[in-house]
């Protein structure tokens, strides 16, 4: 299993070599949403309409962290369970987007948009939000400030460390891992 | 009859509450460490060495442990002989509650089931509190809190079974619970199960059975061998850490067993993360 240090926006050459798996260590802008931002994000599409930032590489973010203390860009911020914007992400990969980053199995329909149009589903280590949270360097909210934890940020994140779970092969390292270590009566 | 300040009763809640955000108790800390010496996954090693630096991070900068800082989940026995001065027991836990997410920069989670409005500003902020009261002989109040995430509690589950399913109809049940569960609830997990009483009794038994040390053994032998045989089978659905493959999915499984109808099994199943925040204080 490799490590790679990838800075975003991501093209298909870099998701086209990462391996269900494999470490990630990623750099720049990041946007996060959840499932509210999620439904806004995807009406807006649909409609033809413009979005508050530019989908093309982009890598979203599954979080709501919670307050910073005085000084700090955010708080903690882990990632929250994946499967609530399963009816959202084929769309944003169709899109441009390029990657996600959550915890927790996708369908099959997700799965299958990754391989589609090159984009990765990426598992960070959810409970880990102290550890994650200080890899982010700066945030923004650029988007539904009413959402509260909620409403779209854009963050910059250094050396954030991330696992490759479904890859651009179709690859599921959640289904992968477990039959490898299964016991079986 | 003993008396307590209102106020004694906020404090002691508050800090609780802000200790447990950012302090992983130290039993499921040492629970982990070995549960990332025995893994043998090693991308799973790796993912619970990164939940034990993220506890030393949170630990040394006071910072939440996880993003999720739960709903605030209490068991409280109050004893027959003490009455607290200036208002409600249950006011003051609350007010504790609310207290403590603010001053400790905890997120507010609690919302409107419909509409999921956001209730911080209307009802306070991450209330109210699930509080589980119960009368005890003595002139103390002990009370155990625990932060409570959602995606645990959201692969919980319950079912009254037949009395013939029997030990191994439960065991069968809890396995599949877990198993479709997978990384979800963020492994490595402990498990609650509540068996017997009524339909709720189990679930609230199952809730409690989180609060136990993890380095306690069941003081009934034959509870006992059940957690020990319910935490081997889990232990080989190969789920592992965050459900990346591996050998440690859970740290413990904890039973609580009560007398029950004739005619029926209840059995409940619930989860907590190895965000395991829970602690207690006798006042
Ligand atoms: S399940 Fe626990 S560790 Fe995971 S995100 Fe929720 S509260 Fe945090």
């Amino acid at each position: 299993m490799a490590t790679y240090t990838l800075t975003t926006p991501l093209t298909a050459e870099d998701t086209k070599q990462l391996v269900a798996g494999d470490t990630v260590l990623l750099n720049g802008t990041i946007f996060t949403a959840r499932d509210a931002a999620h439904s806004r994000l995807v009406a807006l599409i649909e409609a033809g309409e413009e979005l508050p930032f530019d989908l093309e590489g982009s890598i979203i973010y599954f979080v709501g962290p919670t307050p910073p203390k005085p000084g700090d860009p955010i708080g903690s911020a882990g990632p929250t369970t994946s499967y609530r914007m399963d009816s959202f992400s084929p769309t944003m990969l169709k899109n441009g987007s390029k990657g996600m980053i959550g915890k927790g199995k996708r369908n099959q329909a997700v799965k299958d948009a990754c391989v589609e149009y090159d984009g990765i589903y990426f598992g960070a280590t959810g409970g880990a939000g102290a550890l994650l949270g200080k890899q982010i360097r700066s945030a923004e909210v650029i988007a539904y400030p009413e959402l509260g934890p909620e409403a779209v940020r854009k963050i910059t994140v250094e050396d954030f460390p991330v696992t490759v779970v479904n890859d651009t092969k179709g690859n599921d390292i959640y289904q992968i891992g477990r039959a490898k270590y299964e016991v079986k009566a | 009859m003993r008396e307590i300040e209102f106020d004694v009763v906020v404090k002691a809640v508050k800090n609780m509450i802000m200790h447990c955000g950012t302090d992983l108790p130290q039993d499921t800390y040492m629970a982990l460490e070995e549960a990332m010496e025995a893994e043998k996954s090693p991308v799973s090693k790796e993912v619970i060495r990164q939940i034990l630096e993220n506890a030393d991070i949170a630990k040394d900068e006071k910072r939440p442990l996880c993003q999720d800082t739960g709903l605030a989940v209490f068991f409280v026995n109050v004893g027959e002989e003490v009455r607290i001065n200036g208002g409600l027991l249950r006011d003051a836990i609350n007010k504790g509650t609310e207290e403590g997410y603010t001053e400790g920069y905890l997120r507010a989670s609690t919302c409107e089931p419909f509409s999921r409005a956001n209730l911080k500003d209307t009802l306070g902020y991450n209330l109210p509190a699930i509080i589980h009261f119960d009368i005890v002989l003595g002139d103390k109040i002990d009370i155990e809190y625990a932060a409570k995430g959602g995606g645990s509690e959201n692969v919980s589950r319950a079912r009254v079974f037949p009395p013939a399913a029997g030990k191994d109809g439960i065991v069968e049940y809890v396995k599949e619970v877990i198993s479709d569960a997978g990384g979800n609830p963020c492994p490595p997990i402990t498990v609650g199960v509540g068996i017997g009483g009524t339909f709720e009794k189990a679930c609230i038994s199952s809730k409690h059975a989180l609060f136990r040390d993890l380095e306690t053994t069941n003081e009934d032998p034959e509870m006992a061998e059940l957690e020990a045989r319910m935490l081997h089978e889990i232990n080989n659905l190969g789920i592992g850490a965050m459900g990346m493959g591996g050998t440690k999915t859970a740290l413990a499984v904890h039973i609580e067993s009560n007398p029950c109808h004739i005619a029926s099994l209840p059995v409940s199943v619930n989860v907590q993360c190895h965000s395991s925040r829970h602690t207690h204080i006798t006042i």
